[in-house]
């Protein structure tokens, strides 16, 4: 374990005493941060260890909550139902990946923009089972208290966030890490030399989709309604990426600093410029691109980590 | 008759959209860069052709001409200054940045215009053409007629003139052109300030017929995006194909399985294509 897997695994820890401190304002930010972390986490192994500028966390994201959402109604229990919708997007991601990963560069990040537009459309239209356009309704899942309730989703979030990052710095320390590396620096020579290549990524996409998902229940189930726009937002997809372009592509560390720093500016500018903050936000995410291309991790570079591993 | 009218439909239809992608697919031919502000631009073309209908009851005809020249400049500022920075980097730069741009142009017009859906309505209207039982109305004829125009008027461009050929060189080889004397980064910001123009041209034309709202950028992305996958990337022709595909695919899926699917069998369309055959209907394969 290096020092900044260490630190990653300390800074995870240290968020978990958030109740210690907050009400319940608190206790919702802390629980979207988490949230965020585990996009961010999520999209960078297909996006920074493999390098396929993936789009589909919004997909994913969608059809987790749904999953969950369906299967509390039908009357299964919360653990279960986001359980069930972890091994779902798994499945579905690595089946989808073995096609769609087969696209390079430009014409992947298309196919995966387009696979949220088919499973918007597809919940839109599947008006028996989710709702369609009215949305769906999700019981509450215990009759408790506010503050209780608030404590016990963030302590959801956190916990699925914990299991990501140890997957995440479990994967990059392995074999499959080993190879996505080869992957995103030369697919067809690591073909060459005789890695499965079809078979890593779409291990890779799976991983990247399944934590998306299970997440996405654990939204469903804490918000209590969802509907396809909500869930299906094409910025679900977008943020993980900023994040990590914020944070440092590639690193883990990097990239969960970037979800709590983007979060905290995202927070910042919602407050006060309700009206435009989406162009806040644009102006936000040019000025990055401009002038931090390397992420936060690079300003210290030489002094405490090593440099953010690729750009 | 109804099928007659579907393939009328489709044809009127399919110009419009190959109008709506053809600056999409020069700008990604050229650049390599995806624009996402793209749709914006469309949209801001229709609330010129809107606001000078309403406030100086200047025809959308004429509001063409003046949107060429401005959504140009506009186009070529914005990739002399801020693209042309970052236009070696990976994808994923640019398509954030072009993001990045798109949120603040419609974040603006949502401000500016309210999200409130508005139609151009012109007075007096200009009726329909009805031939036995296939009904096509004029206002669409005349943009359709218009939008091959333009597709015509580029191809020309890209044809015969200096400018255009210098295009065609960059597209097909960046650093030969060089070699050969061409100034990429001015080629780059005309490449874009025409797909700028394109956009806001084909926005004048859709302002004739579909209601305006910044919300419908993205459908007029997507709509961009199949086009260019389906017809090939940067060539006139590869648009117009991929515009009547489409429009045919969605005319026949929507009469026989109902409109609301017609979105996701053009998304369902659109990855097939990608994954059988990335470089389109009249691509060239390794030219993708």
């Amino acid at each position: 374990m290096t020092r900044v897997n260490l630190a990653l695994l300390l800074l995870i820890a240290c968020v978990a005493s958030l109740p210690l401190f907050g009400g319940a304002y608190a206790l919702r930010l802390g629980t979207i941060a988490c949230m965020y972390a585990i996009y961010a986490l999520s999209w960078n192994i297909v996006g920074g260890f493999a390098g396929y500028p993936s789009f589909a966390t919004a997909a994913f994201f969608g059809f987790g909550a749904y999953a969950t959402g369906i299967l509390l109604n039908k009357g299964v229990p919360l653990s279960v139902a986001v359980i069930g919708s972890l091994v779902m997007c798994f499945v579905l991601a690595a089946a989808l990946g073995a096609v769609l990963l087969r696209l390079r560069g430009h014409y992947f990040a298309i196919a995966s923009l387009s696979l949220v537009e088919v499973f918007r459309e597809l919940v839109n239209n599947a008006t028996d089972l989710t709702g369609g356009g009215m949305g769906l309704n999700i019981p509450l899942a215990s009759g408790s208290g506010i503050l209780a309730d608030a404590t016990f989703f963030f302590y959801a979030m956190w916990g699925l966030l914990l299991i990501t990052a140890v997957v995440v710095i479990i994967v990059s320390a392995s074999k499959l890490g080993f190879g996505l590396n080869c992957i995103r620096q030369n697919e067809t020579a690591s073909n060459m030399v005789g890695l499965n290549s079809t078979l890593y990524k779409s291990i890779a996409f799976g991983l990247s989709a399944c934590f998306v998902g299970a997440a996405g229940g654990i939204y469903a189930a804490w918000v209590h309604y969802i509907d396809p726009s909500d869930v299906f937002d094409i910025l679900y997809s977008v943020k993980p990426i900023v994040m990590a372009l914020m944070g440092g592509l590639g690193s883990p560390l990097g990239v969960v600093c970037g979800a709590f720093v983007y979060l905290g500016l995202e927070e910042v500018v919602w407050r006060n410029y309700i009206q435009i903050h989406s162009g806040v936000l644009g102006v936000l995410i040019i000025m990055l691109l401009l002038f931090l291309p390397h992420g936060l991790i690079s300003l210290r570079s030489g002094m405490f980590w090593r440099k953010a591993k690729h750009v | 008759m109804l099928a007659v009218q579907v393939l009328i439909n489709a044809l009127v239809l399919g110009c419009l959209y190959a109008c709506i992608a053809i600056g999409f697919s020069l700008v990604w031919g050229v650049l390599n860069v995806i624009n996402l502000i793209h749709g914006s631009f469309i949209v801001l073309g229709a609330y010129l052709a809107w606001g000078a209908y309403q406030w100086a009851g200047i025809s959308p005809w004429y509001a063409l001409v003046v949107a060429a020249p401005v959504f140009f400049v506009l186009g070529y500022l914005l990739q002399r200054l801020l693209l042309n920075r970052v236009i070696t980097a990976p994808v994923l730069v640019t398509l954030t940045l072009t993001f990045g741009l798109d949120l603040i142009l419609n974040n603006a017009m949502i401000y500016y215009f309210k999200a409130d859906y508005r139609k151009l309505t012109l007075n007096p209207p200009t009726g329909s053409i009805s031939l036995f039982d296939v009904v096509v109305p004029v206002d669409r004829l005349i943009a359709t007629a218009s939008a091959l125009a333009l597709t015509g008027l580029l191809y020309l461009l890209l044809r015969r003139s200096k400018v255009g050929r210098a295009i065609v060189a960059v597209r097909l080889d960046r650093d030969a052109a060089v070699l050969m004397g061409v100034d990429v980064k001015s080629i780059y910001a005309i490449a874009f300030g025409l797909g700028a123009a394109l956009a806001g041209c084909a926005g004048v034309l859709m302002a004739l017929i579909f209601p305006i709202s910044p919300l419908t950028s993205s459908a007029y992305l997507g709509k961009a995006f199949v086009v260019c996958v389906l017809g090939g990337l940067g060539s006139v022709s590869g648009a117009l194909a991929g515009g009547l595909l489409l429009a045919l695919v969605e005319g026949i899926g929507s009469t026989l399985i109902g409109p609301a699917h017609a979105t996701t069998l053009s998304f369902v369309l659109l990855i097939v294509f990608l994954v059988v055959r990335p470089q389109g209907l009249l691509g060239r394969k390794g030219f993708e």
